[in-house]
């Protein structure tokens, strides 16, 4: 253990009968899988360091269902969105963040007809916000001069249209942000989206992620920054195809700016 | 005898306007078997992304040579219709370049059609060397063997003898004007077709007259039968685009519907006064069937998506599956969504207007599962389309069939089901350890 994080459950808000500013959703992989948690771990001491009043559900956090819809089964999905619901509507919460764009994008937009309505926001642009108040600075010059391309997750950029928060939280890095000839709008899926995370890939003459991180090392970068615990995996493991592993790193916009505080 | 021209010129334009109608009719009946959907919304946004994407083919020029080609031929169709008009009236009425009175209005008129006309040519030729000499990596598909490369080659063809027609047609008059010969007032503009007219040096009026009718008359039977060839091929797009801009999805790209089907009965399933064994109420109508394995199951505006796919195959290009090897296109899907709803139009036709199953079904005899489930749901393909054609859709539907009616996803997806079900994560680790991060 690095650091000691200050994490609160809803729960411990309720005893304390306070409501927090905002509640982070860690999401499955953010809770459970090795590299997505050291970017729960990274957000967290954003939060820490900006003294967001923020809580966690926990063990009362189950899966949005996203995947589950992706892959066809709306009646997983509802039953995941109908029991978050009620929890979510139990504690009253009105503002969620989280680092996953796939949770970002079903909360956001799927569970309002559901009866979920809530502010959820990505976390890039709750960083953003942190920054543009004045609540979180940077004064780390880790990333000053080192080229950094930025890989939009579709369910961030081409399905909500979230393009700049994350560039513009990177700047502040005063890292040389560099951009892939395919971005925004037309930007290649990491090959992770659609449940494909679970399964192995139809046969082809090569996987997406290959081909995306191809699109990046394109552009001669240290670093590839990412917003979504999938496409950190598919795009690490494409550096790891590119045998690029030693002189390129892959990291969430998360932990850039954890490190620069 | 003297009305025979008339009277011929009517029929034929009855024939071809009538046939025509009725071809719409039976589009109309095929859409309409598509489910209900509601998309009476917005609808400001709605006059709007017409506006914007089909008549200001906004999503066209993204591609910038084929987008800017494309505007030519676009433009140089709708303006050259006023032409058309005139022909029509005159071939109703007997008269000849009834507009002309406009003078140099219509000089200016008829000298753009003529600039148009050119561009038509030289835009039409680009696109044949494109699809049959460069070979665009999108217009050599597997999908796009047999007929549908036919049927985009032969539209090229039409349109290049059309215009073809419209420059000898007019050459022939203005030769004809230079001899005074009668009825042929001088009228018009004809920067382009005066260099076809070195062609006609020396003949004689009356034959000259022979070519100029029969330039004139290829010309409009022409255009008709074109516009009966729109129903067979891939060209109804110069049509549908307007209606499907209209129809097509303000929702983010990342909202997928909800099942209202299924959220009734997930309601039902966590209700703790219902009672799990209720049988159903005999009046309980048969539960409906959940995704998509035929046309019938899809909404209509999906069906008119299909109609309205002009095969260009830029979803296709930008689809990550299918830019790496695997089987799945955007744009197969649509065609063969239309390819199945011609066929159960046709059965319709042939039993009295009711479709006899016929132990086909779009999922397996026209998509395989293997396409379906090598979609990443991106939203390339939805984004690249220049008419707001949403083949993710289809895809989705057709997932949920398999999964809700079937169980037939692959083993790995079956498993990450069970496990949210069971820990209500993806992966099968305890519920109760989800804040272990936090000390790690």
């Amino acid at each position: 253990m690095s650091e000691e994080l200050k994490v609160k459950t809803m729960e411990e808000f309720l005893a304390q009968g306070t409501q927090p500013e905002i509640l982070f959703w860690v999401g499955s992989a953010g809770s459970y899988d090795d590299r997505a948690k050291k970017i729960s771990r990274a957000f967290v001491k954003i939060l820490n360091q900006a003294n967001v009043e923020f809580a966690v559900l926990g063990p009362e956090e189950s899966c949005t269902g996203d995947v589950a819809k992706r892959a066809g089964n709306e009646f997983l999905f509802q039953m995941q969105a109908m029991m978050n619901i009620e929890v979510l509507n139990g504690y009253e919460i009105n503002r969620i963040v989280t680092c996953d764009p796939h949770s970002f994008n079903t909360l956001k937009n799927e569970y309002p007809s559901l009866g979920g309505n809530y502010d959820v926001v990505h976390h890039t642009q709750f960083i953003k916000e942190l920054l543009d108040s004045g609540r979180l600075s940077l004064t780390g010059q880790e990333y000053k001069e080192k080229r950094i391309t930025f890989h939009d997750p579709c369910y961030l950029g081409r399905a909500n249209t979230v393009f700049d928060a994350p560039r513009d939280v990177l700047k502040k890095t005063n890292a040389d942000i560099v951009e892939m000839k395919r971005h925004k709008k037309t930007a290649l899926c990491c090959g992770a989206g659609g449940a494909q995370m679970f399964k192995e890939p139809e046969k082809g003459d090569m996987d997406i992620n290959v081909l995306r991180t191809k699109d990046a090392l394109e552009t001669n970068p240290n670093i590839i920054a990412t917003g979504c615990p999938y496409c950190n995996t598919m795009m690490t493991d494409g550096i790891k195809a590119h045998e690029k592993e030693e002189s390129i790193t892959v990291l969430d916009v998360a932990e850039l700016i954890a490190n620069s505080i | 005898m003297e009305y025979l021209p008339n009277v011929l010129f009517v029929i034929a334009l009855v024939i071809g306007i009538g046939f025509f109608t009725k071809n719409i009719k039976k589009l109309s009946r095929n859409i309409k078997l598509g489910k209900d959907v509601d998309v009476s919304d917005n609808k400001p946004k709605r006059w709007k992304n017409m506006a914007r994407i089909a008549l200001g083919q906004t999503k066209m020029v993204v591609r910038p040579v084929a987008g800017l080609l494309h505007i030519l031929v676009y433009v140089g169709f709708i303006i050259i219709n006023i032409e058309v008009l005139e022909i029509i009236i005159d071939g109703i009425l007997g008269t000849h370049r009834i507009f002309a009175p406009l003078g140099a209005l219509y000089d200016f008129l008829i000298g753009s059609f003529e600039i148009l006309a050119l561009l038509v040519i030289v835009a039409v030729v680009i696109f044949w060397i494109r699809r049959n000499i460069i070979k665009l990596q999108r217009f050599i598909k597997p999908e796009m063997k047999g007929w549908p490369k036919k049927d985009g080659n032969m539209i090229l063809y039409i349109e290049f003898v059309l215009m073809l027609l419209f420059l000898t047609m007019n050459a022939a008059d203005f030769q004809l004007q230079q001899l005074n010969a009668p009825h042929y007032t001088k009228a018009g503009a004809f920067p382009i077709s005066q260099f076809l007219m070195p062609i006609f040096d020396g003949m004689s009026i009356s034959s000259l007259l022979v070519v100029e009718r029969t330039a004139w008359w290829l010309h409009i039977l022409g255009i008709l039968a074109f516009l009966n060839y729109l129903y067979y091929s891939k060209h109804l797009h110069i049509l549908l685009a307007f209606p499907n801009t209209y129809y097509g999805k303000l929702k983010p790209q990342g909202e997928f519907n909800n099942l209202e089907a299924v959220t009734n009965e997930v309601k039902l399933m966590m209700d703790p006064s219902a009672d799990p064994y209720a049988a159903p109420a005999e009046d309980a109508p048969e539960p409906e069937k959940f995704g998509a394995s035929d046309v019938m199951d899809l909404n209509w505006v999906q069906l008119l998506n299909a109609y309205t796919c002009t095969e260009c195959g830029r979803c296709t290009s930008e689809c990550p599956a299918n830019q790496t090897g695997k089987k799945l296109s955007p744009r197969k899907i649509m065609m063969d969504t239309r390819d199945r709803l011609e066929e159960v139009g046709k059965n319709m036709d042939a039993n009295k207007g009711v479709f006899v199953p016929d132990g086909k079904q779009l999922l397996n005899d026209y998509i395989s599962t293997e396409e379906l489930w090598a979609c990443t749901t991106c939203n390339a393909c939805v984004q690249a389309c220049p008419v707001s054609i949403d083949p993710l859709s289809i895809i989705v539907e057709m997932r949920r069939y398999l999964v809700m009616e079937q169980s037939a996803a692959p083993t790995e997806l079956n498993n990450m089901m069970s496990n949210i079900e069971n820990n209500g994560a993806p992966w099968p680790y305890n519920q109760m350890d989800r804040l272990n991060w936090v000390n790690e």
